[in-house]
């Protein structure tokens, strides 16, 4: 994060107290490994294992049925192609 | 208001039996023990309601007491010495993580050598780890600080630490004048904190890991905190004399008013120099005392303003830093740094050593080196 966005120690809450969602904020995806996650919807039978086993929440739902990956906090860690019953995630370089 | 007979120790129990807190995650350890064993009677007598926590040690008092008082408990707790040594790790996390959370200490000695008595090395272990520090005089002030100790945390959000010297003043019995439960619950009012980890429908993640771009700002917190501390300390000490009629401040200053020369201490010492300060008045000689209520923190303001008058401090510390000089010494000199009081230091008391009247008129006329009353081969002369 640029200095200018860092906070001062007026602007943090007491005694650094996380608020919920503020891990949305640093962009996770930014140091992602070089390759990304690509589903193939049609393969896809919305098992939603890749969600569970996502460590970064970066599996998105839609409704009860898989709704794509969020690539601004995906790390490209391969989990979530590893766990794919069907073979619907494939990595490929960014 | 009623004078009951009491002891320190029981004084602060009775308090706390008043303030009826929520939990009180306690090891016992001499000379607290008195604290918590008449505390531990009130509540099977019924006469609190508080759950008491008997933990595995003083480690596990203040990870519990940080549990309680973040979930949204009023939490009390109470130590001393090895105690508090132990704690110490803990004692930091606290006032990180902004738990208002009240500590009776019984001041005793560290080891080693092992001791059971009084003086200040316990204290000054965590002198700058966060936390309020309020010494008292006697029994009377430790019942009325642990009343003003509920309020000044949570309202800083602050560990308060309430300071009695060990035996002295925790096993020492002297009448002390209560207010009733109801004018001390009206005092208390409702435990409201602004994260409560309970609080289930605004969830919150507490103690962060803070990397180097984030440690000191959060840090830094605690610096003005402390700022915010001074005035605070003075208002409700204001506001609770209009309960009690006793008013304590930041310090305490006793006779200082045209002295020339002024005894600088913490705690129940400050009774023995009062004593022998009326003596050295009554022969004509212009010194006073000030008594420093608030170590931490510590009142720079407060004491010049105090010392204004004087040529000459003699400081007493109750706890030595091999080393260097003694911490009431040192914090004194840096307040006073760029004025024209010339200072002198003496270390005394230490493992619960007895400071007698006699030997404040000999630090007084000089006949004490830094360290008063050490047997030591160049002294027995």
């Amino acid at each position: 994060m640029p200095p200018s966005e860092l906070l001062s120690w007026q602007q943090l809450p007491l005694g650094g107290v996380v608020e919920p969602d503020i891990a949305l904020r640093p962009l996770t995806g930014s140091y992602r490994t070089g390759l990304k996650p690509e589903a193939d919807v049609e393969k896809c039978v919305d098992c939603l294992l890749c969600w569970v086993y996502c460590p970064d929440s970066a599996v998105q739902l839609d409704g009860t049925s898989f709704g794509g990956i969020d690539l601004e906090h995906c790390k490209g860690c391969e989990i979530c192609a590893e766990v794919c019953p069907t073979g619907a995630i494939e990595m490929v370089a960014e | 208001m009623k004078a009951r007979l009491l002891t320190g120790g029981e004084a602060v129990a009775w308090a706390m039996c008043q303030i009826d807190p929520d939990v009180v995650p306690v090891y016992p350890i001499t000379p607290q023990t008195p604290i918590i064993q008449h505390f531990a009677k009130h509540v099977a007598d019924g006469e609190a309601r508080t759950e008491v926590v008997n933990v595995e040690s003083e480690h596990s008092a203040m990870s519990a007491a940080i549990g309680s008082a973040l979930a949204g408990a009023r939490t009390i707790t109470a130590t001393s010495s090895q105690g508090l040594a132990l704690m110490s790790e803990v004692v930091y996390i606290a006032a990180a993580m902004r738990a208002p959370i009240v500590v009776a200490v019984g001041n005793r000695a560290l080891s080693g050598p092992i001791n059971i008595h009084c003086d200040h090395s316990d204290s000054m272990l965590v002198r700058d780890s966060g936390v309020i520090q309020l010494f008292v005089e006697d029994a009377q002030e430790a019942y009325d600080t642990m009343l003003l100790a509920v309020r000044l945390s949570e309202r800083m959000l602050l560990p308060v630490f309430v300071c009695q010297d060990g035996f002295t003043i925790t096993h020492a019995a002297e009448p002390v004048r209560t207010i009733g439960r109801r004018r001390v619950q009206e005092w208390v009012g409702d435990y409201e904190i602004p994260f409560a980890l309970l609080d289930t429908a605004h969830p919150t993640s507490q103690g962060p890991f803070a990397m180097p771009d984030y440690y000191f700002e959060l840090r830094h917190q605690q610096v003005a905190a402390m700022d915010f501390a001074l005035p605070a300390i003075e208002e409700l000490g204001v506001e609770l004399a209009e309960i009690t009629g006793r008013r304590y401040g930041l310090v305490d200053a006793y006779r200082l008013d045209d002295a020339d020369c002024a005894f600088v201490c913490l705690g129940s010492t400050a009774g023995t120099v009062k004593d022998a300060v009326d003596e050295l008045r009554d022969q004509g000689r212009a010194v006073g005392v000030l008594r420093i209520r608030s170590f931490r923190p510590f009142p720079e303001d407060a004491i010049r303003a105090a010392l204004a008058g004087v040529s000459e401090a003699i400081v007493l510390d109750r706890a030595d830093a091999p080393g260097a000089r003694g911490p009431l010494y040192t914090e004194l000199a840096a307040a006073l740094y760029g004025s024209d009081i010339a200072l002198r230091g003496h270390v005394y008391g230490l493992g619960g050593r007895e400071l007698h009247p006699q030997d404040v008129h000999d630090i007084f006329a000089g006949r004490y080196d830094r360290f008063v009353g050490l047997r030591s081969e160049s002294c027995l002369a």
